[in-house]
């Protein structure tokens, strides 16, 4: 069983946006991080210092770990962000800032 | 009319928040109840969206009922106006100003950059905790996520980070993520508890008093079992494997000084590893409105007062003990704060079940206390490689440096030499782990700010035309 059918659910219809050009569905509700782990991706951001990749760890907005750049807007938290239909998500390296 | 009530702003849409303003409301107050999530119901009730159209959500919960009294009673005070809901609204700072009011700042949206203020009669905060994690090698790899976090993704966007998964570390919040992700369609390999869940059993009066408790400590054995979760307990992770991603964990057992034991580790093939050691109170708001701190948690009386003026305190902010005392308090904090904002003599009487609650749960978690730890000498495991502050990259090495040849002994001067701290998250993550390196208690971080705030409504928040 997966968490859709534990919960019974009827999601809207599913959209399409990309995460570094490449096509990923999404549910509407759904958190950008949601949308990433749905598609089985756990990491979106590559630290400043050793470029390591992270992803979601607090899952509630506390951490910061999950920075990612949305529609060309660098350090959004991906766990806080909803997901929107066409919406142009990018790995993000360091500050976001292209330094 | 209700625009000449009293006005009180309630921080914190959580179990305690939509008590305590459930209870002001229905005493004679008008009530906003300001909360940075999407739906009330803080960190216990956290549902899944509407967009996803769950119509089982009570299957990833227990104390389903209570959701829907609370749901239902809200809904019916906002369509009578006597509360008002602000959702997706972050609070930066609550400001006291002239004539016994006070000034709540915050940020709008997800994207937190358009500002809001709300003035109040009086400010009840029930911000609620978050998870600790202390460091261990590979604990900053993908795959690794705070066991709290996993249960909230699941919860409120029905979605897992793997197939298989260990749940480690220690405290009650293991059994609930445990269950769910194995209910989720996750393989949980292994249930992973530095404490011994059976020295319970030596505390038979705890027991004996909570039956309620022991029913739902059977009830999460039952389902553990009915999913094959293997539970190891007085066991700890030691390192987390893989490159770009999780693929393995180390676990071995303590013994009884809580040091891991020579030649017990083993390795356990997963893609998830959900961690927490205990959770921590916000208390930003109350440190920047100068409330009494007492250890890491706000300080109130039996009325739920902080010893600032017009302001309360109720739920997880003033100490970790779960969603029934969080309702419990935050009972108590409405009831007298409409007593006091209405002129009226609070009477204690009148919530005496409220107070047996939060008796009662204020004792069963002082005995949960004194059996779930970490392991004593976690710092043992963090090897000097192991990154301890995530937002920085500042590792185990450059903390110990700091202490052992810099003199540092406290975590603010092993900030300042570091950058420990310094970054997105203020320091809420490493602080923990920086204290246990330095050798020293955790202290009050002082943070000045409860959420990081673009320059221009700095400015603008100093400049009385605004607000
Ligand atoms: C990630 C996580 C998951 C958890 N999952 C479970 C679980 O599944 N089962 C369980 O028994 N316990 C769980 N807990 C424990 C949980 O803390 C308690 O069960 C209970 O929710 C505490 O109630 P509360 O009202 O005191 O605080 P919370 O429920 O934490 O509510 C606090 C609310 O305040 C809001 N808030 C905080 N700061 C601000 C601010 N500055 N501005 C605006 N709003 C703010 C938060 O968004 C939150 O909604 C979890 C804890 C965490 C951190
Ligand atoms: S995962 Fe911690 S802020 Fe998003």
């Amino acid at each position: 069983m997966n968490p859709l059918e534990l919960v019974g659910a009827e999601p809207g219809p599913a959209f399409t946006v990309t995460l570094d050009g490449r096509e990923i569905t999404a549910l509407p509700g759904q958190t950008v991080a949601a949308a990433l782990w749905a598609a089985g991706v756990t990491s979106w951001r590559a630290t400043r210092g050793a470029g390591r990749p992270r992803g979601v760890f607090c899952g509630i907005g506390v951490c910061f770990d999950c920075l990612v750049t949305v529609n060309d807007r660098p350090n959004q938290r991906a766990c806080l962000v909803p997901v929107r239909a066409g919406d142009t998500i990018r790995t993000q390296e360091g500050t976001g800032h292209g330094d | 009319m209700a625009t000449e009530r009293p006005h009180l702003a309630v921080i914190g849409a959580g179990p305690a928040g939509l008590a305590a303003s459930l209870a002001a409301a229905a005493h004679g107050v008008r009530v906003t109840l300001i909360d940075s999530a999407a739906g009330a119901g803080g960190q216990f009730y956290r549902r899944p969206p509407a967009g996803l159209g769950a119509r089982r959500p009570e299957a990833l919960h227990h104390r389903w009922r209570t959701w829907r009294r609370l749901g239902d009673a809200l809904a019916a005070r906002v369509e009578a106006g006597t509360i008002r809901h602000l959702a997706d609204h972050h609070v930066w700072c609550v400001e006291p100003v002239e004539r016994a009011e006070l000034v709540v700042h915050a940020l709008l949206g997800p994207l937190q950059e358009e500002p809001v203020t709300v003035r109040a009669d009086a400010v009840l905060l029930a911000t609620g905790g978050y998870e600790k994690v202390l460091p261990f090698p590979g604990w900053t790899l993908p795959g690794v996520v705070t066991a709290g976090g996993a249960q909230a993704m699941l919860k409120g966007g029905l979605v897992v980070p793997g197939q298989r998964a260990v749940v480690a570390g220690t405290g009650p919040l293991l059994l609930p993520v445990a269950t769910g992700l194995a209910a989720a369609g996750v393989e949980v390999a292994a249930l992973v508890e530095s404490a011994d869940p059976k020295a319970f059993l030596r505390r038979p009066v705890a027991l004996a008093a909570h039956p309620a408790k022991v029913a739902e400590g059977v009830r999460y054995g039952a389902r553990l079992l009915r999913h094959h979760v293997k539970v190891l307990p007085r066991h700890t992770v030691v390192a987390a494997h893989g490159e770009q991603r999780l693929d393995a964990v180390t676990v071995a057992a303590l013994d009884t000084h809580g040091r891991v034991g020579p030649g017990t580790e083993r390795r356990i093939a997963c893609d998830t590893l959900a961690v927490g050691h205990g959770m921590l109170a916000h208390i930003d708001l109350a440190e920047s409105l100068g409330c009494r701190i007492d250890g890491l948690n706000v300080a109130v009386d039996e009325e739920q007062r902080t010893d600032v003026p017009g302001v309360w305190a109720a739920g997880e902010t003033t100490g970790i003990g779960g969603a029934a005392l969080s309702l419990a308090e935050g009972h108590i904090a409405g009831r007298s704060a409409a007593a006091r904002l209405t002129g009226t003599r609070p009477d204690p009487h009148t919530w005496a079940r409220a107070a047996r609650s939060r008796r009662r749960a204020r004792e069963f978690f002082a005995a949960l206390d004194t059996v779930y730890a970490p392991p004593a000498h976690w710092t043992d495991q963090v090897t000097d490689e192991t990154v301890v502050c995530r937002c920085e990259e500042v590792t185990a090495g450059a903390v110990r440096k700091a202490v052992d040849e810099l003199g540092a002994g406290d975590v603010r001067t092993v900030k300042l030499l570091t950058r420990a701290g310094m970054g997105w998250c203020q320091g809420r993550m490493c602080e923990p782990a920086v204290a246990g390196l330095a050798g020293c208690e955790q202290t009050p971080a002082r943070r000045l700010l409860a959420r990081p705030v673009p320059l221009g409504v700095l400015a603008r928040a100093g400049d009385p035309e605004d607000d």
